[in-house]
């Protein structure tokens, strides 16, 4: 039977089913952080039990860091508290752990794939939504809770019912001024904030095929937002051109990788539950204007009338303090993030500076650039990116989540706009009362320039 | 884990849409290494103003409504996985989570913690919110080994679908990880077999 990439994937890593549904899933990667791991790592010590595949863990910190001095102990205590028990719980199981200062440290969905530890075919896992980053390599790649963590810490497996399939195939091209960022707001509008619950998507199609690895992994991340399991792109030479060399990619099996790799795509006629077309054609820049990131138009769009429910509608209006059939284009803003696991790998910041480069941020605005990893931050100081972007009035800072969730110092105030290359714009995600409008790097940084924000076909050259 | 099996209480209509898991627990309290004192900051922004004072308009805040069953719109739980949302939910009181939608990975996290969702349909729910307003010292009653809930106000009953796996470590107050531990040997074999590329 012609079998899909996922249910390549998914069978290969069936250990046992329980009978009734669900299926014990064998884990390839496991990757820990400081903030969903501490509870698991309890578990284990009090049933005194080990982890099983310390060589398939790999721990960072990276949520709930500081963006500034990391060379210095982390000055809030409860944040210095929590990377030190990550830090000890590492030691004590014998887990590979990527501190602070590092060169291997970032955000764990960014430092995976830059090490070579994402590859074709793999099931990952981490404590953590946007774990679907990884699907960018062919993997079936899902964020768990604390008490799956502490299941795979101890046994390497998960219990799981399969999810049904979804193919989101885009054809043609896009224009000039669009990003894989643009794309995947414009899929989660359409969609909508539940759209793909119950589902594993697989991203197809002309417009998918031609992005870089780096896009793909923000199309990918971004699937978790219209509520998928996971998804994934199928690996093709793109893929192997990236992992290839990289510290963790196979060397003397690299032949045959290539080959069981190549083998994961999608049979001819393989079956998917539901199946979306779009058109890249038909994708302008994105911006959102409520409070999930379903709520998106084209930056010269105007605000619907209605969108789910009318009191939910209006809630998130009033906290936007925004009006229906209102143009955000020109309206003003406050902050600029350029940072998180969607979009913070070189190809952004690169995207970002091309613009900025001999331009300054408006007066009014503060505009933050936080680097993926380390491995980013240390790229982007080599190109010369850093002094682009102090140059133009940008902070550039050092490597986490930062601004994406506010766990740390990096917030935006009270009734502020930011407009962010983020992955969420829940209410208070950036701060109390913060507002947020998700939008692409190339956005976010010509917005940083203006003042307010622009239609970026508009002003590239 | 407690086992569950039946429950009648009183419920608290929360009608909003798409509720994430930043709302439940925001992230600035997700700082702390253990289980424990999450069920003082559930909801903690929509429940206090930024001085601390209660959000009287917060339903948690309205003493007109009690109850181990929280009923809320579409899609709850989205976003974020941390697992401390399900634990403020529990720490709350609450046992059961009411929706006709829940985010794949809430339901999970909430299922490990014996915290009930019952999936109903978008008319059933709109019909339990208003039956609440309506009257809201109206009892609910839940009937996990059947599968059925039943608004006692009326006497609808409807069967909700859950994973029979999910459905037995519930009524047991059985744990999964004991589970997997149990399958040491499958889980050798499996590694055994499986073909990696150095």
């Amino acid at each position: 039977m012609a079998r899909t990439t996922f249910d390549k994937i998914w069978d290969a890593h069936v250990v046992t089913s329980t009978g009734d549904g669900s299926d014990v899933l064998y884990i390839d990667r496991h990757f820990v952080h400081e903030v969903t791991s501490p509870q698991a790592f309890d578990t284990l010590a009090e049933k005194g039990i080990p982890v099983r595949r310390t060589d398939k863990t790999t721990a960072t910190a990276d949520h709930n860091v500081p963006t500034i001095n990391q060379h210095l102990p982390i000055s809030e205590r409860l944040s210095r508290e929590q990377v030190a028990v990550l830090e000890r719980n590492c030691e004590e199981f014998g887990v590979e752990y990527y501190g602070l200062q590092h060169h291997n440290q970032g955000i764990v969905h960014v430092i995976g794939p830059e090490l070579g530890l994402t590859r074709p075919g793999m099931t990952i896992v981490c404590g953590d939504s946007h774990t679907s980053t990884h699907g960018a390599f062919g993997c079936i790649a899902f964020g768990i809770g604390t008490s799956q963590v502490a299941q795979v810490l101890a046994t390497q497996c998960v219990l799981m019912s399969r999810p049904r399939t979804m193919r989101i195939t885009v054809t043609g091209q896009r224009a000039a001024g669009v990003q894989a960022k643009d794309i995947i707001l414009y899929i989660i509008a359409r969609l909508g904030t539940g759209g793909a619950t119950g589902h594993f998507v697989e991203y197809a199609g002309e417009a998918i095929e031609a992005l870089s690895m780096e896009e793909r992994m923000t199309i990918c991340n971004m699937s978790i937002e219209m509520g998928a399991r996971g998804g994934l792109i199928a690996p093709d030479e793109t893929t192997y051109r990236y992992l290839k060399g990289r510290p963790f990619a196979p060397v003397e099996q690299w032949e045959a990788a290539v080959e069981a790799w190549q083998a994961l795509r999608s049979d001819p006629g393989a079956q998917f539950d539901t199946e979306y077309t779009f058109d890249a054609a038909d994708i302008a820049p994105m911006i959102t204007y409520g409070t999930n990131p379903g709520m998106g138009i084209p930056v010269t769009g105007r605000i619907p009338a209605a969108n789910g429910s009318t009191a939910s509608m209006q809630k998130a209006l009033a906290y936007m303090g925004f009006k229906p059939d209102m143009s955000l284009l020109g309206h003003r803003i406050d902050h600029v993030f350029i940072g998180s696991c969607t979009n913070a790998r070189i190809e952004d910041l690169r995207a970002a500076a091309a613009f900025v480069k001999g331009k300054s941020k408006a007066p009014h605005v503060r505009a933050m650039v936080i680097p993926g990893s380390m491995r980013v931050r240390t790229q982007a100081i080599d190109e010369g990116l850093q002094d682009v972007f102090e140059a133009a009035g940008f902070e550039f800072r050092e490597p986490g989540c930062s601004a994406c969730l506010g766990m740390n110092e990096d917030k935006v105030p009270a009734g502020a706009y930011c407009v962010s290359t983020s992955n969420r714009n829940f209410e208070g995600r950036q701060g109390r009362g913060a507002r947020t409008i998700l939008a692409s790097p190339l956005t976010a940084a010509a917005s940083a320039i203006a003042g307010h924000i622009v239609d970026v076909r508009e002003v590239i050259a | 884990m407690e086992p569950f099996k039946s429950l009648i209480s009183t419920a608290v209509p929360l009608p909003v849409e798409h509720v994430d898991t930043d709302q439940i627990i925001p992230a600035r309290f997700l700082k702390m290494v253990t289980k424990r004192g999450f069920g003082e900051q559930l909801f903690r922004d929509w429940r206090y103003h930024r001085d601390g004072q209660p959000n009287a308009d917060f339903v948690l805040n309205n003493p007109v409504y009690r109850g181990e069953i929280l009923v809320a719109g579409h899609n709850f739980g989205c976003g974020s996985s941390r697992e401390h949302a399900a634990w403020a939910l529990v720490q709350y009181g609450f046992r059961v989570v009411v929706s006709s939608e829940f985010a794949d990975i809430f339901k999970n996290n909430a299922l490990n913690n014996g915290l009930l969702t019952v999936e109903v349909t978008p008319e059933v729910l709109h019909e339990v919110f208003s039956v609440i307003e309506r009257s809201p010292a109206a009892r609910f009653e839940i009937d996990l080994p059947e599968q059925r809930f039943t608004i006692l106000e009326t006497g609808q009953e409807v069967h909700f679908e859950i994973n029979p796996f999910k459905k037995q470590c519930l009524v047991r107050g059985m744990d999964e990880l004991d589970y997997l531990l149990s399958l040491d040997q499958d889980i050798s074999a499996f590694e055994q077999r499986q073909i990696t590329f150095a």
